[in-house]
């Protein structure tokens, strides 16, 4: 019910006010991008013990504002729940919402929003205690589960388990974390979350290496960027800001050798990306060298993986979904020409 | 013959002493001497281990989650974040400012509360008007050579003090008027008053908290944004002012008709009436339920961390969230209350001894 009205009155904005034209003019008068993200995800958007926000989110926010204003430090984080998100993004609070936001048809179709692209391909797993030898969910058979109430999560899980006529005794939880500390001090024989979740809450189990996840994945949860309806132009910022995120991985180009490959390079594509030809700037109405500033300040998708979820962050995700099309992943991104 | 009384022996040596009030207020029947030793032995078990993990096996110094191997506390995750606990994400090299904020605070609120102290009235009165200006360009910035300081950038307990210093001191007077408003004989004024009064009363403040951030926006016109901080103080104004009035009112009706009667005898005006011989009389009898109220505003700003401001609990929510240092919740959530037991039991204090320090004569206590 709350829900309904909330969308309600958001819808109703969305229709009366048609979003507001002219976000790429409101962000250069104000020399920020006002990002919304949450109020601590780890990996996603946290703000470390300097008071820096960290993680995959925060550099989306990063890129669109090294694209736009040619400084990746140009940024003013507006931390949000779930539920004012939208609201914040479509009264004008926020310029651009990256707080992993699941893409589903309602959202995207009426919210007066829309999404930008996918900087993580998200899935609910579940985790079980490697000593039990469990090979696949179907043999989870009779097994409680520890389950944070509420939430998608528990009802994907209900939903998989009837179509596959797997018994089970689901055990709820107020928070994650304690349904992480449930499983880990034995309450259940499996937990269920997102993936990316499950990540950050094993490595403070009493013995991480003793855990291992499941390899089902039986939801899909495409987290992305969201921008207001109504503002191609912004739209199109965004969306090619992420482009160039996985194209500059494609191309092998990186924050490091970023400089020497703009000096050397001959590869067409290359130079086409750094704005030294091709379409350049301007469909976007940005300088030529946005996507340079955007690999030279933030970096290309894999060192931002890397560096905040992935093999050098503390939750050590597989690239798995989000590796690049080539190398077996769901990441691919239109050419840039 | 010579009677002499006997010197008293001394009681018995199992009545004095240690032993004595032992015997006297833990082991003096069965029943008792059951109880002290279960409610003894849970007490030990469960303090022992306590303190141990707490102050014995804890961690205090170390730069990283690596300096944590003893196995109790690892206080080195709130030293760390010690800066962030108390200013939030306001810049480093403005923290002076906040400190000098609230150095003055502090310092003229000791200059009221300490007994000898002269012109006390004066310093009231600054405190009152002029600190909040200089409060406000010294936290905010943007004149007289201050960089700006988005208050997105606030946070942690200076976030929460400043809630709830504003809180309280917009809402005292709002809700004097407004107890006083529905008291009065003018039909509008008091309807008005009743309305106002029950409508923030009857709904819950994170519905105001709502309102204010995510329903409020959509009513302003395109363009227009008003700076979340205020809304959410406007709002946790408004709302304690509706309780606040209620207290009030009960302390009105706690004042004999005869102080009314004398006072109109006297020839008083309304105001005269009010301001001199009823609202003295009313506020000492309403010390202990206005700082009960007061006590629960201050808690009650805690609240804001569903609207994304990042008050003391929310940086330590968000402290928990951090990649290096997962695992640590317990250690920021009891740093988190020590905070806030510090300030109310604080303010709990002084109001016991304001009420002693103006008791003279109401009221059944002697």
């Amino acid at each position: 019910m709350k829900k309904t009205l909330t969308s309600a009155a958001v819808l109703m904005v969305a229709m009366t006010g048609t979003a507001m034209a002219g976000t790429l003019e409101t962000v250069k008068e104000r020399g920020a991008v006002q990002c919304g993200v949450t109020s601590g995800v780890p990996g996603f958007s946290v703000p470390d013990d300097k008071g820096n926000w960290k993680g995959l989110d925060v550099d989306m926010c990063r890129a669109v504002a090294a694209a736009v204003l040619g400084d990746a430090t140009k940024v003013k984080f507006i931390p949000l729940n779930a539920k004012e998100r939208f609201t914040a993004l479509v009264s004008g609070e926020i310029d651009l919402l990256s707080r992993v936001t699941t893409w589903t048809q309602t959202r995207d179709t009426q919210l007066g929003i829309n999404f930008a692209g996918v900087n993580y391909y998200d899935g609910q797993g579940f985790l079980v205690k490697k000593e039990l030898g469990l090979k696949s969910v179907k043999e989870l058979d009779g097994a409680t589960v520890c389950v944070q109430s509420g939430t998608t999560t528990e009802l994907n899980m209900a939903d998989y388990f009837r179509t596959h006529s797997i018994s089970y005794t689901p055990v709820v939880f107020d928070t994650n974390d304690q349904a992480a500390q449930a499983f880990d001090s034995g309450r259940c024989d499996s937990f269920t979350t997102d993936l990316s979740q499950a990540a950050g809450l094993r490595t403070r189990m009493q013995d991480p290496s003793s855990v291992g996840a499941l390899p089902e994945v039986i939801s899909k949860e495409p987290l992305g960027p969201v921008v207001r309806q109504g503002d191609d132009t912004w739209f199109n910022i965004v969306k090619w800001s992420h482009n160039a995120m996985l194209n500059a991985e494609e191309l092998r180009l990186t924050s490091a050798n970023v400089d020497k490959m703009k000096a050397e390079s001959t590869d067409p594509n290359v130079k086409r990306l750094l704005g030294l030809d091709g379409p350049k700037g301007q469909g976007l109405d940005l300088a030529d060298d946005w996507a340079y500033q955007i690999v030279k300040q933030v970096g290309n998708y894999g060192e931002a993986y890397e560096r905040n979820v992935g093999k050098d962050s503390p939750l050590g995700l597989d690239r798995g979904l989000n590796a690049l099309w080539n190398q077996g992943g769901l990441q691919y991104a239109p050419p840039m020409r | 013959m010579k009677y002499e009384l006997q010197p008293a022996l001394p009681p018995p040596s199992s009545m004095i002493g240690v032993v004595g009030w032992l015997r006297k207020h833990l082991f003096n029947g069965p029943i008792n001497s059951i109880a002290t030793i279960v409610v003894g032995y849970f007490l030990i078990s469960l303090l022992v281990p306590t303190v141990q993990w707490i102050f014995i096996d804890s961690d205090w110094v170390g730069d990283s989650r690596d300096a944590c191997t003893s196995g109790g506390a690892c206080w080195v995750f709130i030293a760390n974040r010690l800066d962030q606990f108390l200013y939030g994400f306001y810049p480093e090299a403005e923290h002076w400012r906040v400190q000098l904020a609230f150095i003055i605070l502090i310092g003229s609120i000791i200059w009221l509360v300490l007994p000898q102290t002269p012109k006390k009235g004066l310093v009231a009165a600054l405190l009152l008007v002029v600190y909040p200006i200089i409060a406000f360009f010294l936290l905010y910035g943007n004149a007289f050579g201050l960089v700006q300081v988005e208050t997105h950038l606030w946070g942690g307990l200076s976030l929460t003090l400043v809630l709830a210093v504003v809180g309280i001191v917009a809402s005292l007077p709002l809700g004097i008027v407004l107890a006083l408003g529905r008291q009065s004989e003018m039909p509008i004024v008091r309807s008005v008053c009743v309305t106002f009064i029950e409508i923030w009363r009857g709904v819950p403040l994170i519905t105001v908290l709502f309102m204010a951030s995510v329903m409020l926006p959509l009513f302003f016109p395109e363009g227009m944004s008003f700076d979340k901080l205020l809304r959410a103080l406007i709002g946790i104004t408004l709302f304690q002012s509706a309780y606040m009035a209620e207290v009030i009112r009960g302390g009105l009706q706690a004042i004999p008709r005869g102080q009314y009667e004398a006072a109109d005898a006297l020839g008083l005006g309304y105001w005269q009436k009010m301001i001199l011989i009823i609202m003295p009389q009313a506020l000492k009898l309403m010390i202990p339920g206005i700082v009960n109220t007061f006590i629960a505003l201050f808690k009650d700003t805690s609240l804001v961390l569903i609207i994304g401001l990042f008050d003391v609990l929310a940086i330590g929510q968000a402290a928990n969230q951090d990649p290096k240092w997962i695992g640590y919740s317990t250690e920021s959530y009891l740093f988190v209350a020590l905070l806030f037991w510090v300030f109310c039991f604080s303010m709990s204090r002084y109001s016991q001894h304001l009420e002693k320090k103006l008791h003279t004569g109401h009221g059944n206590r002697a």
